[in-house]
């Protein structure tokens, strides 16, 4: 590389001028291959300042926003309260309904109570069962549609036939089919989950630069590990995509599972309360159902993200 | 201002085997034809090809876009079948890609999800080398491309040109036989294009690998080439085959030099000539 040092320095004279080019122009590329300049103190001092600062300029950038959504959350509130005080009825009909105080109160009384968390336990259990299952089936299902035409051909015509039936109407039929109850209502969960995690599969197999597969064939690769290191990777935003709606997805199902038959589970203890005309139970059931659902969906998203660590540094 | 340069030699531990290499990576292509499509929708991509590339030689392949010289060259690499006619790298015919025939392309075909290094180490790591062998094989590379700073990183984290320069090593991690690069500097600006340019021939020089450089760039091909071989689109055929005596290592003030000038003539008279036919065919 003897003549390297003559092109830098037409290159590094060139460098003045600003270039808008894409891929971006770095320095590096014009300093040549050997090195070119390291960080110093002075980057280091104002990355930590940058740190420091950044917490204080995330309030007040969001600062307006956050509050304004509190604002409306409490006028919410306000608004439930002096309806179910004033007991308005003016088509829809606020007589019945518990006030935020006594869902509260309700609320309060049932963390101490052991039966609560049984409910919450057994619900967290079915999901787990189906979801776990329902993203096998559905990655396994996803990958072979989308590398194989006779996988595509055999699988996609239940996928179309199936997937408009919501899981409601899947109840009646699951009862007949399974041994237990418990099966029948993770049969249902799995369905509900089941969908969104196949059809995303495939969306992102299907999406996959074929470029990157041509690659790794010329470095060697045989089809197993182009499996393993390229196809799964490049579906892997997608299918994480496609695992967060299933996580949803598969809460609804199992709530209507739990709604019509089963003796535990969160979602029989809001119909039950309903049933024993023990009002604020019912809401108390809602907002757990809520904030499981999210919280699930939210630690699906927080478990998938390591293996997405290369997508966010792009930006 | 940096003149230091990484000395191949004292980097590749598997020096030898690169010596041994010597007489390996003969490209005999023997009466191609490709075409695409069939019947009426038959589409002839590359006429009747023969060609000799002999081991360790230089080779561009010019000519106009769409003129077929990615599919002659894919079919090296072994993406492509061709319709008739064998293509074979010393004595073996060519039927799928392998790791002996490295290529580098067009896009960046960098895998996004891993660093700089385990895409340089894929090659050894995928041939079943031990661990240890496969990071010492991405160093010797990473230092040969001048990238160990940036062995952590992921590609978009990189510049157009840098992530070239992946590739290459990408490429070569494998010590293949025969190097096959599709307008590897296509997307790259005037001044990086150049800075790669010596790079490969310094590389290049220290391997004696066989090159096969598709570009429709007629300096570029006469800088890099030993020989030229230009192409003519529709169908795509070898119009001409030049030997470029310009001496080594070269020097991008050679461009303008009287040698250069007259082989540019030859090539872009030539390309000229065969765009004006292919323009009144198909104004016929």
């Amino acid at each position: 590389m003897s003549n390297l040092g003559q092109a830098t320095d037409v290159a590094e004279v060139r460098d003045a001028e600003p270039e808008p080019s894409t891929p971006t122009q770095r320095k590096e590329d014009l300093v040549g291959f050997a090195d070119a300049p390291g960080l110093s103190g002075k980057d280091v001092l104002k990355a930590v300042r940058g740190c420091t600062s950044s917490t204080y300029d995330l309030l007040k950038k969001h600062g307006v926003s956050i509050v304004l959504s509190l604002v409306s959350l409490a006028a919410g509130i306000v608004f439930w309260q002096l309806a179910t005080a004033y007991k308005v009825d003016f088509y829809i009909n606020f007589e019945n309904i518990p006030s935020p105080g006594k869902v509260f109160a309700a609320f309060w009384t049932h963390l101490g109570d052991g039966e609560f968390y049984i409910h919450i336990g057994v619900s967290m259990q079915r999901i787990l069962i189906g979801y776990v299952t329902a993203s096998v089936i559905g990655i396994a299902a996803g990958v072979l549609m989308g590398r194989s035409k006779i996988a595509w051909s055999l699988i996609y015509p239940y996928i179309e036939v199936l997937r408009p039936i919501p899981a409601v109407a899947w109840i009646p039929l699951a009862i007949l089919m399974w041994p237990t109850e418990e099966a029948s209502i993770i049969y249902i969960t799995l369905l509900g989950a089941l969908f969104p995690i196949v059809l995303n599969t495939l969306h992102g197999v299907e999406q996959t630069p074929e470029v990157l597969v041509r690659a790794a064939k010329s470095l060697g690769a045989s089809r197993l590990q182009i499996f393993w290191h390229v196809i799964l990777p490049a579906a892997l935003p997608s299918i994480a995509a496609g695992l967060a709606i299933g996580m949803g997805v598969s809460w609804f199902s199992l709530l209507a599972g739990e709604i019509i038959s089963g003796q535990y589970g969160i979602g029989y203890f809001t119909w039950n309360a309903y049933s024993l005309i023990n009002y604020p139970d019912i809401i108390v059931g809602m907002l757990v159902i809520g904030g499981l659902g999210t919280l699930s969906t939210y630690a699906v998203k927080i478990g998938m993200k390591p293996l997405l660590a290369w997508q966010k540094r792009a930006r | 201002m940096n003149t230091q340069v990484v000395s191949l030699t004292e980097h590749i531990p598997h020096r030898a085997l690169a010596a041994s290499k010597k007489d390996i990576g003969h490209i005999v292509i023997e009466d191609v034809e490709i075409v695409f499509g069939k019947g009426a929708n038959a589409n002839q991509a590359v006429t009747k090809t023969s060609l000799d590339i002999k081991p360790g030689e230089f080779v561009c392949i010019l000519g106009p876009s769409g003129c077929g010289k990615s599919t002659l060259l894919s079919s090296i690499a072994g993406y492509i079948t061709p319709t008739s006619g064998v293509v074979s790298v010393d004595g073996k015919p060519v039927k799928a890609p392998g790791p002996d025939r490295g290529m580098v392309f067009q896009q960046y075909s960098l895998f996004p999800w891993k660093t700089i290094r385990d895409n340089i180490a894929f090659g050894p790591k995928v041939a079943g080398r031990s661990n240890v062998e496969c990071s010492s094989i991405a160093n010797t590379f990473l230092e040969m491309v001048g990238l160990s700073r940036f062995a952590d990183k992921y590609p978009s984290e990189l510049s157009g040109g840098m992530q070239q320069r992946v590739g290459i090593a990408r490429a070569l991690a494998n010590y293949p036989s025969v190097l096959l690069m599709d307008e590897p500097f296509g997307a790259l600006d005037a001044q990086t294009r150049l800075m790669m340019q010596e790079n490969l021939l310094s590389i290049w020089s220290e391997f004696g690998i066989t090159v096969v450089f598709v570009t429709h760039d007629v300096d570029e091909a006469i800088f890099l080439a030993d020989r030229v071989l230009v192409m003519s689109a529709s169908p795509g055929s070898i119009i001409d085959d030049l030997q470029v005596t310009l001496p080594r290592p070269r020097d991008p003030a050679m461009a303008t030099g009287a040698e250069f000038m007259a082989l540019k003539k030859i090539c872009l008279d030539q390309i000229r000539s065969e765009s004006l036919r292919a323009f009144e065919q198909q104004n016929r």
